[in-house]
């Protein structure tokens, strides 16, 4: 069985939790463990992330400000693509954007790197990414945008009641 | 929601259910706030409601220890649960902080 949706929001923070709980909910019916499920959140959340405060540089959580934006906050007005794939077991999550590309990927990739440190982003986003899930590709062309691809196998779940094609 | 206390010399900061980007600038704003104006010596992230994290977490709690340790202070942080931990742990946190467990 294979199974597909795709999601595009504004690059605002807002959105962050609503990424990650799409992704959730859409894998849901394979039963993963809680474990599985916080790994995809956590590496859904790191790549929406990434796109709204380095891709379209809209910095600041609004939480501060409710749902409202003040009126003197330039937010930057692109669009975050989720797509995922859900195919024998395997999730495939890609997040893509159309805002200012990394200049060197490997660079961005080491642990602890972080072009942001004055808004207290730790430089792990790409660490954490890799380390939860299985497979993390990322390509990105400067002024273009930025595309992360990211798989997962989720374990078989409950041995009763599943599409056998599943 | 998340809540600040100042007890004694501590400042607890109870985090809210889910701690990323959009909530992070404001705890970290409200968090030095509390840390400049009563005489804070250590800092204490309550977990307990927490149910996700993501490294936006992993910098409000590096932020205030950079803050903290300087002037001979404790950040510890404590319920967290195994992912949060996992995190913590990922990034070499654990050692500066004193972690406890759920």
């Amino acid at each position: 069985m294979k199974n597909e949706i795709e999601l595009y929001f504004d690059g605002i923070s807002n959105n962050e939790s609503l990424a990650r709980v799409t992704v959730a909910a859409f894998v849901a019916h394979l039963n993963p463990t809680l474990e599985e499920l916080a790994d995809i959140k956590t590496a859904v959340s790191e790549a929406v992330t990434n796109a709204i405060i380095h891709g379209y540089e809209n910095y600041y959580g609004y939480g501060k400000y409710g749902n409202h934006f003040p009126a003197f906050m330039q937010v930057h007005p692109g669009k975050v693509r989720l797509h995922c794939t859900l195919e024998q077991g395997i999730l495939h999550i890609e997040v893509s954007d159309e805002g200012k590309g990394i200049e060197n990927i490997d660079k961005a990739m080491e642990p602890l790197y972080t072009t942001k440190p004055e808004l207290e982003r730790s430089g792990m986003g790409f660490a954490f990414m890799e380390a939860f899930m299985d497979d993390l590709e990322v390509e990105s062309t400067p002024g273009k945008g930025t595309t992360v691809r990211m798989q997962k196998k989720l374990a078989a779940g409950p041995w009763f009641g599943r599409d056998d094609n599943d | 929601m998340e809540e600040f206390q100042v007890i004694e010399n501590c400042l607890m900061i109870k985090l809210p259910e889910e701690v990323d980007h959009h909530r992070a600038g404001y705890i970290s704003e409200r968090a030095d706030c509390f840390i400049a104006q009563s005489a804070v010596e250590h800092v204490v992230f309550d977990f307990e409601d927490t149910q996700f994290m993501d490294s936006s977490g992993i910098g409000i709690i590096a932020g205030r220890y950079k803050q903290i340790a300087c002037l001979g202070g404790k950040v510890y942080a404590i319920h967290a649960n195994p992912q949060i931990l996992r995190m913590l742990t990922l990034s070499g946190l654990n050692k500066l902080v004193i972690c406890d467990y759920k």
